[in-house]
């Protein structure tokens, strides 16, 4: 699927929850199942800058794909990542790059993109967008 | 003791709703909300006399640097300091303590020790790394115990005539602790060393007074007692502030400037290059008059009780663990959950109205002593009341049982 379908998907199934608590408890549910990135890659160069919460994030080709594998000491963050890398991950990264961000906001989780320091959904995306633009000079 | 339901009657913030619930405030020490009389000393400035001070002859300017000198002598009295002119405007705390390290740059020499508490905010600790690299000064710390109380024994064992200046927060802001500063003062002048006493979280809790304190520098941020942002202040002992250079050049630091040489202004006006917040100044001012209005005994007595409540409540949550448990402290609560992230409490605290800060609230020394990414912390005003210390308390136990 690409990202734009899948954003829509991820938009319909939280257009569900009547308020915030199921919306959570939904983010927290996904943030448990979110697969979780080798211990080996948790190391302090992938630490993401910028959260409250710590969060790694490790970057693969596969094929002609990017693949994101991540986790966070914060459940809530999780749920965050879990949401992004369904978004994002095990695409090309040509069209992650490209890729808006506009359904964060659709999902009711806007206050999450605040440019406040105590949480990092703004230097999460900035990182994910990092990695696309490297693997995709590498490409070239 | 005080009428809390009128006293709240003067903070229109507090009718506000979040995520529409009534807001329940708890990061006070972070900064604490303003009343109506503040608000109206700064209306009443930019309506009936906003001016540049002590320049113009004009009558506005006149009234202006009169209201504003006014509020110097207005924190003078509060603090007790004996003269005027040992209170410095400043922007806040971060600004005064910045302005005594650069000063103490002209000061030391290699080898000269600092020492800082365990117990600091980063705020008090980054401007003293940047004197040490500067001079070559060696930064020791004082150690504190798993309560949160500074090891006074092992603080006797660092004193020695290399100490030149001993800086200490007077309420640690992440753990409520209140230091015996008087007792770290006699010392640190029992080997001739300076004292700064970061009265940030003090101030707004207790009546500090400097002389009978001896205290060297103390100080202070107007927006943790009732007043705006962007205002602070710096006490010093005159025979200290003589000592020190001024900090920034600019106007109104001047006595005569050539291309040549210039000369400085007399105290204060030696620290206070530019115009100052001028409104802010009076505002602080007007905040230090709401609070004397109630009275620090009272909002003492009743932000302990608050204290007491909330602790007990709190501690009734399983697996909920209180950081900084000074027999001697103030009404700040820092607190984890076993399992439980501090930034997960918060957000959903949040989505319930209820504002605490969460993180390591600048004090990284303090959370890498825990072992402890950070806490939650929730700091109390006299404003609060029990009833939103059981919307907390409820807050957190619903938070639990999303999160676990």
């Amino acid at each position: 699927m690409e990202i734009k379908e899948i954003q829509q998907e991820i938009v319909e199934e939280f257009s569900m929850f009547d308020d915030w608590m199921q919306r959570y408890e939904y983010m927290i549910e996904l943030g448990k199942s979110l697969p979780l990135i080798d211990e080996k890659y948790k190391t302090d160069d992938n630490i993401i800058k910028g959260c409250q919460s710590k969060v790694w994030v490790h970057a693969e080709l596969e094929n002609d794909k990017l693949v994101f594998t991540a986790d966070s000491d914060a459940i809530i963050t999780k749920g965050i990542i879990a949401i992004l890398i369904r978004a994002f991950s095990d695409q090309k990264p040509q069209n992650i790059i490209e890729a808006d961000t506009e359904f964060i906001d659709e999902i009711g989780l806007k206050e999450h993109l605040s440019p406040n320091r105590a949480n990092g959904l703004v230097s999460m995306i900035k990182q994910l967008k990092l990695y696309a633009v490297a693997y995709q000079t590498q490409l070239n | 003791m005080l009428d809390v339901q009128k006293i709240r009657k003067d903070f229109p913030i507090l009718k506000r709703e979040v995520n529409g619930k009534l807001l329940v405030y708890l990061d006070n020490a972070a900064t604490s909300q303003t009343p109506k009389q503040v608000m109206d000393a700064i209306v009443d400035y930019y309506s009936n006399y906003n001016a540049n001070i002590h320049r113009g002859v004009h009558t506005l300017s006149q009234e202006a640097t009169d209201k504003y000198e006014a509020a110097r002598h207005k924190i003078q009295n509060h603090f007790n300091a004996a003269e005027s002119h040992e209170i410095i405007f400043t922007s806040g705390t971060t600004h005064s303590i910045n302005l005594v390290a650069n000063g103490f740059s002209t000061l030391l020499e290699k080898g000269d020790e600092l020492l800082v508490s365990a117990m600091e905010h980063h705020s008090n600790i980054v401007p003293w790394q940047m004197l040490a690299e500067r001079t070559g000064a060696i930064l020791k710390v004082i150690p504190m115990n798993l309560e949160g109380e500074l090891l006074m024994d092992k603080y006797d064992d660092l004193l020695s005539d290399k100490t030149r200046l001993v800086f200490c927060n007077h309420i640690s802001n992440a753990l409520g602790t209140i230091n015996p500063i008087e007792e770290i003062i006699q010392k640190a002048h029992g080997v001739g060393a300076a004292v700064l006493i970061d009265g940030a979280q003090a101030a707004p809790h207790i009546k500090v007074d400097v002389q009978k304190l001896d205290i060297d520098f103390y100080t202070v941020s107007a927006h943790k007692m009732c007043g705006p942002t962007g205002v602070g202040m710096l006490y010093g002992k005159e025979e200290w502030l003589n000592k020190l250079p001024p900090y920034q050049g600019g106007g109104e630091m001047i006595a005569e400037v050539t291309f040549e040489k210039t000369t400085y202004a007399e105290l204060p006006h030696k620290f206070e290059a530019g115009t100052p917040n001028i409104c802010g100044g009076i505002a602080f001012g007007a905040a230090l008059d709401y609070m004397n209005s109630i009275g620090f005994e009272a909002i003492a007595a009743y932000e302990h009780e608050l204290l007491e409540y909330a602790t007990q409540k709190l501690l009734d949550i399983d697996g909920l663990k209180i950081y900084g448990t000074a027999k001697n402290k103030t009404s700040v609560i820092s607190f984890n959950i076993e399992g439980i992230h501090p930034y997960d409490i918060g957000t959903i605290l949040d989505k319930l109205g209820i504002a605490v800060r969460t993180g390591h609230h600048c004090a990284q020394p303090i959370m890498d002593f825990y072992g402890i990414p950070g806490t939650v912390r929730a700091s109390f005003c006299f404003y609060n009341t029990k009833k939103e210390v059981d919307a907390l308390v409820a807050g957190v136990k619903r938070a639990v049982n999303m999160l676990l």
